[in-house]
């Protein structure tokens, strides 16, 4: 229960921790909040030959609206819990990092960690995705930004690669009248979601669903977008039986694993479940715009 | 393997170690400083045991590697009394009977000092929520909710 021996180095920039990375990439791993990290080293999951902390790196820290909403990866979850800009800026991400661990773990862990991390039952993978967000990463050969659908590629797998950094996160801007919700069902408050789901919904100016966003949780590799089932909402007029319709097809064909919390089959009708208080709690928190 | 100076301060006092930096916080609190107030439980961020102040917010120390509070205030349970008074919240604790074993309580007495200190008032499940990162075998948590509640009263938080 003790992590394995390590070089350790903390950094003061991006530049720096670009630097080590481009020589050791594939022996090591950045460290930002540890909050996932530092539990695997002590299982003795992982043995990274270096870890790069990238803790005190200043220019990683700011929280910015503008084209959408772009934070630094090691802004602290609480922080960005608490922060008037993010709570302006996105609603949904504001309620999902309410949801993460407890307080002493959102106090250290960080935005990006849990996004590099991409552990599919996490909160803030599944609202990247729902949103069609993206990352920044930085490696030897320059900067550049990943969607949320090219970005999980697996368990704890992104396509993020070893001599890059996480710099940032960016969701885009919010359409005014976008109704939101985030479901998850866990079994102690605070616990890794068994299944969890992200939904938005904007309407068009006669009250017809616009657009719909469903991202699912825990039901797979990596989290997942319910594409049939937002087809087939675009259009629709709102009522209970499109929500059921909706939640149905949003679980058709997943492959969820089974485990000591709950069987597939269970999974899957538990996230249908989830998916029609999104729909209906997404659709209650809409607005139709002129 | 190699060691790293440690310049950190713990409960007012300053200190300059010498660690190795796979060593977590707790480790180096409990055997290096030989303040075993701090309890581990799970070793992996799971019961809160460990849960002490670094400047001023809530961390697990197991979570934490003693190297990254360099430049850091910590607080401990040992940190709470003045000249052998107790603090309010471990006297309301006492008089709510708040421990059985009493393994979990310095996790919890540090979760509920850092939420007393934010001056917010919560209503019971709220207060519940916000200590549900603590873990507790014995007592059911209500006595230990009980004294979480006195000790507000008695601080005058949330007033």
């Amino acid at each position: 229960m003790k992590p394995p021996p390590f070089e350790y180095h903390s950094v003061a920039s991006v530049d720096e921790a670009v630097a080590l990375l481009g020589e050791h990439g594939e022996d090591a791993k950045v460290l930002a909040g540890g909050q996932s990290l530092v539990p695997l080293l002590a299982l003795r999951l992982a043995r990274p030959a270096r870890l790069i902390d990238i803790n005190r790196v200043a220019e990683l820290t700011s929280v910015t609206n503008g084209s959408g909403l772009t934070v630094g990866s090691v802004v602290r979850q609480r922080v960005a819990e608490r922060s008037e800009t993010v709570a302006i800026a996105n609603p949904l991400l504001v309620r999902a990092l309410g949801l993460i661990g407890h307080a002493a773990i959102r106090n250290r862990g960080t935005i990006g960690g849990s996004i590099a991390h991409a552990d599919p039952a996490a909160e803030l993978p599944t609202v990247l995705l729902a949103l069609d967000g993206e990352v920044t990463a930085r490696g030897r050969n320059g900067t550049r930004t990943i969607g949320a659908a090219e970005l999980f590629q697996g368990f704890l797998t992104t396509s993020v690669a070893p001599d890059e950094l996480v710099t940032g996160v960016r969701f885009p801007p919010w359409p005014a009248g976008t109704g939101w919700s985030f479901q998850e069902f866990s079994r102690r408050s605070g616990d890794f979601a068994v299944a969890g789901v992200a939904a938005t919904m904007r309407l068009d100016r006669n009250g017809m669903i616009a657009d719909a966003r469903i991202a699912l949780s825990g039901m797979g590799t990596t989290p997942v977008r319910a594409q049939k089932a937002e087809a087939a909402l675009a259009g629709q007029s709102p009522s209970d039986e499109v929500w059921a319709a909706a939640s149905e097809d949003a679980v058709a064909g997943l492959d969820p694993p089974s485990d000591i919390h709950g069987t597939a089959a269970y999974r899957r009708h538990l996230a249908a479940a989830l998916t029609g208080r999104a729909l209906r709690e997404a659709y209650k928190r809409s607005e139709v715009r002129s | 393997m190699t060691r790293q100076s440690l310049q950190l301060t713990v409960n007012g006092r300053d200190w300059e170690l010498l660690v190795e930096p796979r060593r977590t916080l707790a480790d180096v609190l409990r055997e290096d400083l030989e303040l075993t107030g701090t309890h581990l439980g799970c070793e992996h961020g799971v019961c809160g045991a460990c849960t002490v102040l670094v400047d001023g917010l809530a961390v697990r120390s197991c979570l934490m590697l003693a190297v990254q509070a360099g430049g850091a205030s910590v607080l401990t349970i040992e940190g709470l009394e003045r000249d052998g008074e107790l603090h309010p919240l471990q006297e309301a604790f006492r008089d709510s009977h708040s421990f059985q074993c009493g393994f979990c309580t310095p996790g919890f007495v540090m979760t509920a000092l850092a939420l007393l200190e934010e001056g917010r008032e919560l209503d019971e499940g709220e207060l519940r929520e916000e200590l549900s990162g603590n873990i507790c075998r014995c007592t059911g948590y209500q006595s230990i909710v009980e004294g979480v509640q006195l000790a507000a009263q008695r601080m005058g938080v949330g007033q």
